[in-house]
């Protein structure tokens, strides 16, 4: 028989599709930055790619942050990637063995069982070892096919929705290897090449002619290449995709406001997992089309929504969530920034006015100003620890320009960034205290404001707390404390306001703490979401932070706070409040 | 059994009992103080007449003597429970439960605790109070006119619509009485203390009563109030204890600043605790805004979903006293016509 139809059918999907990969990633890298590029060619010879060899190794292979997350997910993810590669290495050894040479036609390690039915030296070793290999792998096709019956099973609520072509190539990859051993299990009922797999179950009772084993071997080429060349358009791309990504990442590239081609790398690597689904907060305000996977499998089909695009807390949940680590709030963003339309943001009113010199600026910002208890705090806690600071916004001040930043308003944040800044800067001082969050992300992100330190308030209290400016009472009261979005996954500042609070009650834990805290849903990030939704995200956030029936609702956000003062009996307090109300004058 | 078993012992229970007395009925009112006439204990004067509100509780207290009406003063309904023979089953805070043919619940409302609106500075600055404690100042003295800080101010705020009409406090519904109310507080403001400057900022002026517009007018007329429409956003304090606010003067399209020695927050009406927890223990039907539900808006606007409970007063949505007074009148007659049938 031709063996050509064999072989055809693979080669020819193989050249496609490493053209179109070769094609596509010399594009996207030739659209980097010239200083990315840079990072590129100085990263390459260093201990960085070794490093990026191991993330593939752990999370392009392993899959072990989906492991930590859900482990059944996780072994369906392994199965299929390092199983698969496996395949493909031991049934190289296994051609280079048998022809005792290194050069064998590409061709003959994929279809082995097909070409050769000699025995050699180890030949029955290799037969039951790639037996075990594709058992394994058939083991994950199994638990993809129960994935797609009954996403349950995994224990996640929701399975990612598919498209007619998604469809093609997910029939293709879940047929290969089912293909294969039928394949391979007639090859080994006509010449008795086969391992306890392949010879065991499938042929055993049925009469197998050459003519059905060429078909099926036939067959088994083809799904191999309806699936190399749908992978590019599909979400199969993640796989190439991904493996690029991690170097790239590990040669210090960073994600940029504007959309471009590290942007997209980004999104071609999302493997829609679905992970980010279950991680939503929206779902219990019964939103579920504006999670991140759609939103990237939206940029890639070029049919992103406005409605879609805006109505997000930019909590960072799904991002912490996300395996491939992907920048799923600031590739939102940058989406925003695309869509948005300049409006009118002259700020020519503001006026610019001599700064006074100081140690430490106090900037408030808008939302301290709406909750003045947590202002008068913070200047009392000042005035106790003989800080000479200088309370910047006192009168008049610009908002920090995170608010505009969230709804992709870039320019007009940037005025409002170089307004601010540049009185900060005349001030000279070392140290800049924001007691807002929301505030605190922007001025670490975007400020450039070199030498100067930048603290919240639950880190500089805390200092001075160390340095014996201040001492605090402990009222033994039990205290929860919420993580406010913008400083914890935002800045990453989880430990300071935990130990300020522990000076002052009990500190109790909660079930979803720190990286995995919930958000209170009162964000700016989204201005479209009505008042009923965001009650249903705040009552079930709320169920978590007071299930310990705590004396005290702590956080270290004023618009937290502002959002939880209307759903709970408990004192909700800022941490700022908490260590005013309980300083004690040295 | 008793036939009406009253919750609450503000003017709208007692109306309901002292004309269930007249016609023929037995009553019972609980009420949770030790003394009867509730929010109006704390309230000066009556809005389009300017009259006591102690003239009110004085009437009241002479016809419960009068009819010997019985009142367990310091007591508190629990739950509430329709029995098999569809009498009810009322449990209180003194491990004595009664029984009864019917059940009114007059319990009334609670007023919006500012301290939610946390921009305006209620207790955290000293010269920021509430319509409720503007009345209490007045109640005590009746010459002079001071701030908290005990200075005679030279510029007085009225901030409407504290807690009301407000989506961001959960009240979406108007609280009715506080425009009519600051403007009676600010012409007894300018009564006491002439040279003082009032400004009220209200969002709408909903003066829908009998003599509301007159006063209205007198307001600006004679006593030169002025009124902005716009919202206050923030407030902040000065080191000499007066208030810079920051508001939008939506007529005029512009923000603007201005400083006070004393801000007034009209604050507005909310359901009552109580009501949630009668709703749990028997059912009894409420609305969006947790007032309870009238079975009818206009035909039976006192019978509940549940039959033989009954509602008189502000447990239903916020209202003045007038027509408190009127619905409480109404409830007895429905519960006359309830238990004779």
């Amino acid at each position: 028989m031709n063996d050509l139809f064999i072989i055809a059918p693979f080669t020819i999907g193989l050249i496609i599709l490493l053209g179109i990969l070769i094609g596509k990633y010399v594009v996207w890298t030739i659209q980097l930055s010239q200083i990315d590029k840079l990072r590129i060619l100085h990263g390459f010879f260093t201990v960085r790619t070794l490093r990026a060899i191991r993330e593939i190794f752990w999370e392009s292979l392993l899959h072990r942050n989906i492991w930590k997350t859900n482990p059944l997910l996780g072994y369906m993810h392994m199965s299929f990637a390092l199983g698969w590669l496996l395949l493909i290495i031991v049934g190289h050894i296994e051609a280079y063995m048998q022809a005792s040479s290194l050069s064998v036609s590409p061709w003959i390690p994929i279809f082995f069982r097909y070409f050769e039915h000699e025995h050699f030296y180890g030949a029955r070793f290799f037969a039951h070892t790639m037996d075990v290999l594709l058992l394994y792998v058939l083991s994950g096709v199994v638990l993809a096919y129960g994935k797609r019956i009954n996403s349950k099973l995994f224990g996640i609520k929701r399975t990612t929705k598919l498209k007619p072509k998604d469809r093609i190539s997910l029939i293709a990859l879940w047929s290969i290897f089912p293909l294969r051993l039928f394949a391979e299990s007639a090859t080994a009922a006509l010449h008795g090449n086969g391992g306890f797999l392949t010879s065991g179950i499938v042929f055993r009772y049925l009469q197998v002619t050459p003519n059905i084993e060429y078909t099926l071997w036939v067959l088994y080429s083809c799904s191999l290449a309806i699936f190399f060349i749908t992978l590019p358009f599909t979400r199969y791309m993640h796989i190439p995709t991904e493996v690029y990504y991690i170097f790239l990442k590990e040669y210090g590239i960073k994600l940029k406001k504007q959309f471009n081609s590290y942007s997209k790398i980004q999104v071609y690597s999302c493997s829609r997992c679905g992970i980010c689904i279950d991680a939503c907060q929206m779902h219990h305000a019964q939103i579920s089309n504006n999670q991140s996977v759609y939103i990237l499998k939206n940029i890639r089909d070029e049919n992103l929504t406005d409605r879609k695009l805006y109505n997000c807390l930019l909590c960072g949940r799904c991002e912490d969530a996300c395996p491939v680590n992907i920048n799923l709030n600031d590739l939102r963003i940058s989406q925003r920034i695309k869509s948005s339309k300049e409006y009118n943001s002259s700020y020519d009113f503001l006026e610019y006015s001599i700064t006074e010199k100081a140690d430490v600026v106090y900037f408030a910002g808008c939302m301290t100003h709406l909750t003045p208890g947590i202002k008068k705090s913070i200047l009392t806690v000042l005035d106790t620890a003989g800080v000479n600071y200088l309370f910047l916004d006192k009168d008049k001040g610009a908002c920090c320009g995170r608010p505009l930043m969230q709804a992709g308003q870039i320019e007009a944040a940037k005025k409002l960034i170089a307004y601010n800044r540049q009185q900060i800067l005349e001030s000279g001082a070392h140290t800049l205290l924001v007691s807002c969050p929301i505030c605190y992300k922007v001025f670490r992100d975007d400020y450039e404001l070199g030498q100067i330190d930048i603290r919240h308030h639950s880190e500089y209290f805390l200092e001075l707390l160390h340095n014996q400016k201040i001492t605090i009472r402990n009222t033994q009261k039990s205290i929860v404390y919420h993580d406010p979005c913008e400083l914890g996954r935002g800045c990453k500042v989880y430990e300071q306001p935990r130990e300020l609070l522990q000076s002052i009650g009990t500190l109790k834990k909660v079930k979803h703490e720190k990286v995995e805290s919930l958000c209170c849903s009162g964000s700016l990030g989204d201005l479209s979401l009505s008042m009923v939704e965001r009650n249903k995200i705040k009552e079930q956030t709320l169920e978590v932070l007071l299930k310990p029936n705590p004396d005290i609702l702590a956080t270290s956000c004023p618009l937290c706070k502002k959002t939880f003062v209307k759903g709970v009996d408990i004192q909700v307090k800022d941490i700022a409040e908490l260590v005013a109300e309980n300083i004690q004058s040295n | 059994m008793i036939d009406v078993l009253i919750i609450g012992g503000g003017i709208a229970g007692i109306e309901t009992a002292c004309s269930l007395q007249e016609l023929g009925l037995e009553t019972l009112i609980i009420e949770k103080e030790k003394q009867i006439g509730g929010h109006l204990n704390n309230w000066d004067t009556l809005f389009p007449t300017k009259r006591s509100a102690s003239e009110i509780l004085e009437y009241y207290t002479e016809q419960i003597r009068k009819k010997s009406i019985t009142i367990y003063l310091n007591t508190t309904v629990t739950s509430i429970r329709k029995q098999d023979d569809g009498s009810f089953e009322v449990y209180t805070s003194r491990e004595v439960s009664f029984k009864s043919k019917t059940v009114v619940m007059a319990h009334g409302f609670s007023l919006f605790n500012a301290q939610r609106k946390e921009e305006y500075g209620y207790k955290i600055y000293e010269n920021v109070i509430t319509s409720a404690d503007l009345e209490q100042t007045f109640k005590q003295n009746n010459d002079v006119f001071v701030n908290p800080m005990g200075k005679i101010p030279e510029r007085v705020a009225f901030i409407h619509c504290v807690g009301s009409r407000d989506e961001k406090s959960g009240n979406h519904y108007c609280s009715k009485v506080c425009c009519i109310t600051a403007v009676k507080q600010a012409i007894k403001v300018k009564q006491l203390s002439p040279q003082t400057q009032v400004f009220c900022f209200y969002m709408d002026l909903r003066l829908y009563g009998r003599g509301f517009e007159e006063m209205y007018r007198e307001a600006q007329e004679k006593w030169g109030v002025q009124f902005i429409r716009g919202r206050l956003s923030e407030v902040a304090e000065n080191i000499d204890g007066s208030l810079q606010l920051k508001a939008e003067d939506t007529l005029a399209a512009r923000p603007f600043k201005m400083s006070v020695d004393m801000l007034v927050l009209m604050v507005g009406f909310e359901a009552n605790k109580s009501t949630a927890l009668f709703h749990n223990s028997c059912g009894v039907a409420c609305t969006e805004s947790r007032f309870i539900q009238p079975r009818h808006h206009h035909l039976s606007a006192n019978a509940t979903n549940i039959d033989g409970l009954f509602t008189a007063g502000t447990s239903i949505a916020p209202l003045s006293v007038f027509d408190t007074l009127n619905h409480a009148k109404a409830a007895a007659f429905a519960i006359h016509s309830y238990i004779t049938k």
